[in-house]
């Protein structure tokens, strides 16, 4: 048990470093679940990229600051969204393939602006962020994300999980379809500003994705998937966190491979759709 | 007058079913006309067929009529586009099966109208979907994931939420494509029960024997109407053979039809519209043989074989628009 309080009794850095697991793993249950449902786990993937050259500028002309790389991070992403949705509209490409190309040239230009500062420390920053240095502005920000996102998702639960289920039918109905879409990529760019702060450009899509993905091997009802998988975020990021700080490993890293690791355990063994579930089917029933 | 009334399950009259009145109501893609032409009236209450080939403009037309599609030219007329006025299950349902929901959520969506977007699910809302549930023999069914469904259960808990939907008019677009004939005759009894309620329900179908037990009026549609109006008088073996002629492909060398004309690309040397408002009505007579003249030009570049046919199908009932 002192094995894992100590580390927090006495390190401040690791307090915070809590708190901000916390905060990020309470949005991105709910948000990583409407991710995968929709199959966009690419797409938060690749948008978490775009976001790299919006913080390299705003880095480039402000420093390591918080506001000018969070706004430069909303800005980036926002528009790489927008402009891989249009051109998806009116060419010949897929969706997939101009996001594809939009966050390749993001991250090489966002690699490219920071490393014309010459510091590789810098470098490592934006790519793998730096969650045990979280200080009071970024915390109170990540939080403030956090508290945002499940209000709004609170507000358009109906209109995002339906969207999902049967856009047909929503839009006879309602037109709230076409405006929870637009608020969940605001949202869910937003969470990967809030994920980059702690975890870098890339992992910071892996709170959203692997906690969303190994609840689906648990939970065959929608609410249980949405508090499995902020349960795994925050468990996994805490093992993580508590696993680097006795082994010396790098956080971020040590976190997403904790929930990469629970995420193959569910893989084998989750009820719902696992494989040994699959193998191991039992008798069948009557009728 | 009330007492006349027909009633819904829940005892409520139906009220205010519009009249949707189809005016030269010209329907298509990329200025490509899918349904040319239609006029004709679905009055309150009725119970229609649309009966044609593939590639007739049925879908087309429903799409239309929800507003989905806006006119080529033409118009309709009836606050169809009024969400709630209106039911619809499209031939392609767009659900998504993994979704981790279940039977009784599904159905639930139909009460969006009520509860909307924050209200909550009441006592009552949950004995509403259980009895909608049980209409269609799914009872039992609630917690079933959606996924689990057979294609004929998915049709079934559709009409569950279209019942719960309690909409003036309900448009079905090939609902019974893929489906037993047991699960078509339950299905057919709630139709006829909303039908009963006063509600219109208009049903794209393919099975004639279907059409000719229970629905009383019947729209042959090719692109144009063939012809609307009694489904024994439309359903002849003449109409129908007339209605196989006439679906033609898209024809991208197809000379502008006069009466939709759209912008002033004039390769004809048409005016445009604004420069016609002196006999819009007028004017029609010469609008139309000029329009046949053109489905004649189409017709024997790509379809040898309709020759053999009257090619100009003309309307076996007043409603339906020479085409």
């Amino acid at each position: 048990m002192d094995w894992l309080v100590a580390p927090f009794a006495e390190f401040a850095f690791m307090r915070r470093a809590l708190a901000g697991i916390f905060a990020l793993s309470l949005a991105a249950g709910p948000l990583g679940v409407l991710l995968m449902l929709r199959r966009m786990s690419l797409t938060g993937d690749g948008m978490s990229h775009a976001i790299l050259p919006g913080t390299a500028i705003a880095y480039a002309l402000f420093g390591l600051s918080l506001w000018p790389m969070t706004i430069g991070g909303l800005l980036a992403g926002l528009m790489i969204a927008l402009l891989a949705g249009t051109l998806a509209r009116f060419t010949a490409l897929r969706e997939d393939a101009t996001l594809a190309s939009f966050y390749l040239i993001s991250l090489a230009l966002g690699v490219m602006i920071v490393s014309l500062g010459n510091s590789n420390v810098d470098l490592m920053h934006f790519l793998f962020g730096s969650v045990l240095a979280l200080d009071d502005a970024t915390l109170i920000l990540v939080a403030s994300i956090s508290s945002v996102t499940l209000a709004a998702l609170a507000l358009l639960w109906r209109p995002l999980v339906l969207d999902g289920l049967d856009p047909g039918f929503l839009r006879t109905v309602s037109s709230s379809g076409a405006l929870s879409y637009f608020v969940f990529m605001i949202l869910l760019v937003l969470n990967l500003v809030a994920g980059f702060h702690a975890l870098g450009t890339l992992l910071a899509v892996g709170f959203l994705v692997l906690p969303a993905v190994t609840a689906r091997f648990w939970a065959r009802d929608l609410n249980w998937m949405v508090l499995i998988a902020g349960l795994v975020a925050m468990s996994g990021g805490v093992a993580g966190l508590v696993l680097s700080y006795h082994a010396s490993l790098p956080t971020g890293p040590a976190m997403i491979l904790t929930m990469g690791a629970i995420f193959l355990v569910s893989v084998l063994a989750g009820p719902a759709g696992g494989l040994i579930s699959l193998v191991r089917a039992g008798p069948h029933r009557t009728g | 007058m009330t007492a006349a009334l027909p009633k819904t399950p829940a005892g409520r009259a139906v009220a205010n079913v519009p009249a949707i009145r189809l005016e030269d109501l010209t329907l298509g893609y990329d200025r490509h006309p899918a349904v040319h032409h239609l006029s004709g009236l679905i009055a309150p209450g009725s119970l229609l067929a649309i009966v044609g080939p593939n590639g007739a403009g049925k879908s087309t037309l429903l799409r239309g009529l929800i507003g989905e599609l806006k006119p080529l030219g033409g118009r309709i007329i009836g606050d169809l586009a009024v969400r709630g006025q209106f039911a619809y299950v499209p031939q392609k349902d767009g659900i998504d099966v993994s979704y981790p929901v279940s039977v009784f959520d599904l159905v639930a969506m139909g009460l969006w109208e009520r509860r909307g977007l924050f209200k909550a699910f009441r006592r009552a809302d949950t004995d509403a979907i259980s009895h909608a549930l049980a209409l269609v023999g799914l009872s039992g069914f609630e917690r079933r994931p959606v996924g689990t469904l057979s294609g004929g259960q998915l049709q079934r808990a559709l009409f569950a939420r279209v019942s719960l939907q309690d909409a003036p008019v309900i448009l079905l677009d090939e609902p019974f494509s893929a489906i037993d004939n047991a699960t078509v005759d339950d299905l057919m009894v709630l139709v006829r029960g909303w039908s009963h309620e006063g509600r219109t329900v208009v049903a794209v179908l393919h099975d004639l024997a279907v059409v000719r037990a229970h629905f009383p009026e019947t729209l042959l549609l090719a692109r144009q109407a063939i012809a609307w109006g009694a489904t024994a008088e439309v359903l002849t073996q003449a109409n129908m053979v007339r209605a196989r002629g006439m679906t033609e492909a898209f024809d991208d060398r197809a000379p502008f039809c006069e009466v939709d004309h759209i912008g002033a690309d004039g390769g004809h040397g048409h005016a445009p519209h604004g420069h016609e408002h002196g006999h819009s009505h007028g004017h029609d007579h010469s609008h139309n043989h000029s329009h046949d003249h053109a489905h004649h030009h189409s017709n024997h570049h790509s379809h040898d074989h309709s020759r053999d046919h009257s090619p100009a199908p003309q309307p076996s009932s007043p409603r339906s628009t020479p085409g």
